[in-house]
């Protein structure tokens, strides 16, 4: 993003003599232009002035020369001699331009240059070298390091030069000690890429005076004539055969000669200066100039070598299989999306490619250092087309930076005689006056636009000739206003100014936000309030599992074959049936999860490699199941309604993606510390979960075991069972495979559950709980033990019990498991308190002992004998 | 037990009342009960006593007519002066004795216990909640939009147009779409897994219609590795609010009023122009934090404005009657900034002694 520097921005627009950094980034983030960061001078003193009183070549026997020098920096800076007196500094210098005579920049002991590089007093080459010239690269103002920095060269009037006196603050000579504010662009605000655009909001902001540069260069641009008997300084046809979105790819190309100009001209100082300030590297003049004019104005440009081509000058698409090496050396395919400059050798029309418009010039027809006749472009090509190719070819040029966020339509021929005049000001160069223009920009239709829009959208109530008054300083033309009506024309350089509301947003900036009131809007009334009963259970859920000791997680939907590996899944098939992103972070996980448990159970793991013990987990979370037989989600434009159908068809496309809640439980379940009892975790807690949220929701679930061979490959044969909500499965429960446990480093028997919270929230009715009445009448309690087959669970024997029971059942709690000898192979013992109550009367002796029978006769149904 | 009631007839038979004697036998007892310490000491005086008032009362039958008022007036008088000094010292003698097996049971009352320890929620989840309750509060409702989404929903509808350069800038993950369907003329699968909690935007104003107040909270991703302050998965709240008569003015109050909800009294927020395709007028949303280490100062929460007119539209709603504002606010932001998280790492990767510090509170 751009860097702003106050001294360049003084060019256009009045600042205060002490403007600070701090306050230009304030000033600048109330209009919008928001501060990304102030960055700090790299460089600190002492730098200063130095006069080389004399160089001494002193050749060294690996035939190197270095200059044992004494360089005077003024009285401050000088050595003392054995004497006392102040004599200048002794300096040893390798580079071949030092001479005596020269004023120079020398960096004295306690100076730190960029890279942490300090100066000190060193022993070298047979001297104490007490400083440093330096050269442009040492102190970050270039990449010239083929000498020292000689002030004679560095664009100074002979006056200024002479009144340089040694001892003079060379860091502020050069602009070292000053920092930089790069700001942030919103995408809409293209013309903010350049100090024309900046300065115009910093006058936006404080009203400081500011005059758009554009009209001066604009007004002095000499015009196509359209006289047939002009011949301009080249053939330009714009040749689009591929529009995108019907918008040709570019609707203005003017090209401007330049002739006669002198190659050996060198970039003034002070413009390379603000180049490099603005991170840019100084490369030629010619080159130079076209970047300065794009920071400046904001018009990408381009110099040819204007003997190397050969008209017309032809702006057409690729053509299939056409290649391009861009100017930094990387070779492309093009696409027949790509807009190109070309020009017509051998007369052969648009056969030779110059480069990628708007993006990159190509090797050929550049600048050289032998370019005696330029020719500048400055052109203006869809926002669109270039924004693709950047894209395409991975290419985001200062250029392309530009045109994507749109560029003004009608700078060209101001940014061109900006250009000129440079090339001749600094190389001698020779300005046509007869440009080629293509300009078939299309007008843009004014908005109607009513005042009363800033009140009824942004709040404001504003006198319409203040909202007038700011739409004219922004650029517009403002016509009408007598019924509080506009026809407002949005300036060439605001793109993004095409609506009412666009232009209440100007109104409001402009004003500032902060005058903007604040209200409160009145609770709506439309629908029920509150939570649903989904989002209350969800939260119940979470809550629930939390004080039952787990710990929430969230852990990042992304799976891949690891995963898969250590879960047991075939990878094969879920990955048909998985969402795949395209662009995945880590290329082993490109899937979203079906289940949550896998990418819990990562979690899990980095608790445990953290050396924690006893990690109860539990996430809530969505999975997403893909369906390869979904149909596919159709493009459709914004700012329509769809049709009924087209709503459906977007979301027939998308896979379901319902709430899961899943829990693992690893380590110890109980762990009394001093108190004595530990019990590691084992099925039992992970049903004692699930449990707890049936009971919660007042939802009915079971648990259907299923037979060894039809337990999933991730749980305990043994010990894993589907959780049922009537017929409909929500989940499983039990212990992970012990094949599971051991690939993800868990402990044996660690035990997990996972539910489909969207498929057990259908299965609660809603309804208020319908209360029976509370009986006073005593209780009968009896102990019931039963011997049964291993083969039938507790649950089918309490089911049995229940029904025989009937409704003097109070409740029944089984206490005691028992397998062993003492019961008999295959068999084992279920031991049962019950509780029976009447609600009208106290039960007698009779009764309990027919309930008694009628359950006993019920268990032998089931093969369960009780037991004496 | 025949040949004892014997035995006790003959007792009966030998009493004889002798003043002296029972005066001495009481005398006594008190002067024992002085000196007793334990209940069992007390239980033995007491019944020797008891025997020798007994044997005395048997005796005042035999007496003479004239003899008996006095000796029963000095029965009453033992009596009471045994039972006085009795009763005193047993309930001196109970309360050492309650008091030493009370001290026998003291325990260290600091030993930590905890047979059943609290779990945790996680903080970003707790946070989504005390949002939501915001809302709920305002009589606003609280929605959900899916996480793997159509582009339509994620951009189009809200104005980023497929070459939008905004919609470049959002790092979005693309789903892979099936190739056959490509083949059939779709580009990709016009699906991406949401970058913003906005994708809701148009699915509330379609479901639901206007008047429309909603928060949807939820889980976005983008394309950032995770670091200290980046995290491809995290979590926003959108707040949308359609209607006649909403102006800039409602959004800054119900900002404002989020503000003091989530960072206390003193909090307050400020709007600076910015951009966003969805709203025009756009505005970043700065919130000032009294409690910002380091001193009281503004930070950037979220990003805000006016409903963009081609939104609207997208829902099929007429721009010139009803106008909105929306709003989104980063958790983790909001978290980072409240309670002085410096790694985003702590907050994404789920170490357990992260979410304990939060446990079940605030």
């Amino acid at each position: 993003m751009p860097m702003i520097d106050i001294d360049w921005l003084k060019d256009h627009v009045e600042v205060p003599a002490d403007l600070t950094y701090e306050q230009l980034a304030k000033d600048l983030v109330r209009v919008g232009l928001e501060e990304e960061e102030i960055h700090a001078s790299q460089v600190t003193g002492p730098i200063v002035v130095g006069y080389v009183v004399d160089a001494t070549p002193e050749p060294q026997k690996n035939g190197k020369i270095i200059n044992w020098c004494h360089v005077d920096c003024g009285p401050e800076f000088n050595e003392t001699d054995e004497n006392g007196n102040k004599v200048p500094r002794g300096i040893i210098c390798g580079a071949p331009n030092m001479k005596a005579g020269e004023k120079v920049v020398v960096t004295l002991p306690g100076a730190v240059l960029p890279g942490d590089f300090k100066i000190e007093p060193r022993k070298t080459y047979g001297h104490i070298s007490n400083g440093m010239c330096a050269s442009e690269r040492e102190l970050g103002l270039g990449d010239n390091h083929d000498g020292i920095i000689l002030l004679r060269n560095y664009g100074f009037t002979p006056a200024e030069y002479d009144a340089l006196k040694p001892g003079d603050d060379a860091m502020h000579l050069l602009h070292l000690d000053q920092p930089l504010l790069e700001i942030n662009i919103t995408p809409d605000r293209g013309y903010a890429f350049s100090y024309r655009g900046v300065a115009r909001e910093y006058h936006h902001s404080t009203g400081a005076a500011y005059v758009d540069p554009a009209i001066e260069y604009g007004e002095k641009a000499p015009a196509a004539t359209g006289d047939p008997n002009v011949k301009p300084d080249i053939e330009v046809i714009i040749d689009d055969e591929n529009p995108i979105h019907g918008v040709p790819g570019c609707d203005r190309y003017y090209a401007r000669a330049v002739r006669g100009f002198n190659p050996n001209a060198h970039t003034p100082n002070w413009m390379r200066r603000r180049l490099v300030r603005a991170g840019m590297r100084s490369i030629s003049l010619a080159v130079d100039v076209t970047n300065y004019v794009m920071l400046d104005l904001g018009q990408p440009m381009h110099a040819y070598d204007m003997d190397k081509i050969e008209g017309p000058i032809v702006v057409r698409r690729a053509h299939e299989g056409e290649k391009l090496t861009t100017l930094d050396g990387k070779n492309h395919d093009l696409s027949t999306e790509d807009l190109l400059i070309t020009d017509s050798p051998n007369g052969e029309r648009g056969s030779r490619i110059l480069g990628l418009a708007g993006v990159m010039g190509g090797l050929y027809g550049e600048v050289t250092a032998e370019t005696k006749n330029i020719l500048l472009e400055a052109a203006h090509f869809d926002q669109v087309t270039v924004a693709r190719s950047a894209r395409r070819h991975k290419i985001p040029s200062e250029a392309s930076r530009r045109f994507e966020r749109g560029v003004d339509t009608q700078l060209q021929p101001a940014a061109a005689q900006m250009a000129a005049e440079l090339l001749s000001r600094y190389g001698d160069g020779e300005p046509s006056e007869h440009p080629a223009d293509v300009n078939n920009v299309v007008f843009r239709r004014p908005i109607h636009f009513k005042a009363s829009e800033v009140a009824r959208v942004a709040g404001l109530n504003l006198d319409v000739n203040r909202i007038s008054d700011i739409l004219t300083d922004i650029g517009c033309r403002v016509a009408g206003g007598g019924n509080g009506e506009f026809s407002v024309t949005a300036p060439s350089w605001r793109p993004d100014l095409n609506e009412p509301c666009d232009l209440v947003e100007e109104v409001a900036r402009l004003v500032g936000y902060d005058e903007i009131p604040v209200t409160v809007p009145p609770a709506p009334v439309k629908g029920a309030v509150g939570l649903t009963s989904e989002q209350r259970h969800r939260r119940q859920i979470a809550n629930e599992l939390a004080e039952y000791g787990m710990v929430e997680a969230l852990s990042y939907p992304f799976i891949g074959d690891e995963e898969y590996k250590e879960f047991g899944y075939d990878a094969d098939a879920i990955k048909r049936v998985s969402v795949e992103v395209a662009n995945p972070l880590a290329g082993n996980r490109p899937f979203l999860r079906r289940d949550i448990l896998p990418t819990l159970a990562g979690t899990v793991q980095l608790n445990l490699r953290r050396g924690l013990e006893n990690v109860s987990l539990y996430e809530i979370g969505h999975v997403y199941l893909w369906d390869p037989n979904a149909p596919a989600i159709p493009a459709l434009p914004g700012g329509v309604k769809p049709t009924d159908e087209q709503l459906a068809a977007l979301d027939a496309g998308l896979p379901k993606q319902p709430m899961h809640v899943a829990g693992i439980f690893t380590g110890l379940a109980e762990n009394d510390g001093w108190l004595g009892d530990k019990r590691p975790v084992d099925w039992s807690d992970a049903v004692e979960a699930v449990r707890r949220i049936a009971k919660l929701l007042g939802a009915k679930l079971t648990l259907d075991q299923p037979a060894a061979a039809d337990v999933p490959a991730q749980w305990h044969p043994g010990r894993a069972a589907r959780v049922m909500a009537g017929d409909t499965f929500v989940g499983m429960v039990g212990e992970l495979h012990p094949h599971v446990n051991e690939a993800l480093g868990f402990p044996v028997h660690s035990a997990a559950f996972e539910l489909d919270l969207d498929a057990l929230f259908a299965t609660l009715d809603g309804k208020p709980v319908q209360a029976k009445p509370i009986s006073t009448f005593p209780p009968v309690k009896q102990d019931l033990a039963f011997t049964v087959a291993d083969t039938v669970s507790a649950d089918q024997l309490e089911q049995v019990i229940r029904e025989a029971a009937g409704d003097a059942l109070e409740s029944i709690e089984l206490f005691d498991v028992f397998t062993g000898d003492q019961i008999g192979e295959g068999l084992k013992s279920l031991a049962f308190a019950v509780v029976f109550r009447a609600p009208d009367r106290t039960l007698t002796a009779e009764d309990s002992e027919a309930i008694r029978k009628a359950i006993v006769d019920k268990a032998a149904e089931l093969g369960a004998q009780l037991r004496a | 037990m025949r040949r004892l009631q014997v035995k006790e007839r003959v007792l009966v038979a030998e009493a004889q009342f002798d003043a002296q004697s029972v005066t001495d036998a009481v005398t006594d007892g008190i002067a024992k009960i002085e000196n007793a310490s334990t209940s069992e000491e007390l239980k033995s005086i007491k019944s020797e006593v008891i025997s020798a008032l007994t044997l005395a009362s048997k005796g005042i039958g035999a007496l003479p007519v004239d003899q008996k008022k006095d000796a029963g007036k000095l029965m009453s008088k033992l009596r009471a002066d045994f039972g006085r000094a009795f009763g005193a010292k047993e309930a001196q003698v109970k309360a050492d004795e309650e008091a030493k097996a009370l001290a026998a049971e003291t325990v260290d009352m600091t030993l930590p216990v905890e047979r059943k320890p609290l779990g945790a929620r996680h903080p970003i989840s707790k946070v989504i909640e005390d949002v939501e309750d915001f809302f709920t509060s305002m009589g606003w409702q609280i929605s959900a939009g899916p996480e793997v989404e159509t582009e339509w929903y994620n951009f189009d509808a809200l104005n980023f147009g497929p070459d939008h350069p905004a919609r470049q800038m959002q790092d979005t993950f693309y789903v892979k779409g099936n190739q056959a369907k490509d083949a059939a003329g779709f580009v990709g699968s016009n699906m991406v897994v949401r970058t913003q909690t906005s994708s809701d935007q148009v699915r509330a104003l379609l479901t639901r219609g206007v008047p429309l107040y909603i928060a949807s909270p939820g889980r976005v991703f983008r394309t950032d590795e995770l670091d200290a302050t980046h995290t491809p998965v995290f979590h926003q709240c959108e707040a949308l609010a359609v209607d006649k008569h909403l102006t800039m003015a409602d959004l800054k109050g119900v900002l404002d009023k989020l503000a003091v909800a989530m960072f206390g009294p003193e909090a307050k927020t400020r709007l600076r122009p910015s951009y966003f395709p969805f709203t025009e007028p756009s505005a970043e949303l700065d919130l000032w934090f009294p409690d910002k280490k380091g001193g009281a100062g503004w930070l950037e929460w979220g990003g805000c404005g006016m409903v963009n007119p081609n939104v609207l539209k997208s829902a099929g709603i007429d721009p010139d009657v009803y106008t909105g504002f929306a709003f989104g606010v980063g958790i983790e932001r909001t978290l980072l900034l409240r309670h002085d998280i410096n790694d985003m790492h702590d907050l994404v990767e789920g170490d357990v002694r992260f979410s304990e510090q939060f446990v079940m509170g605030e």
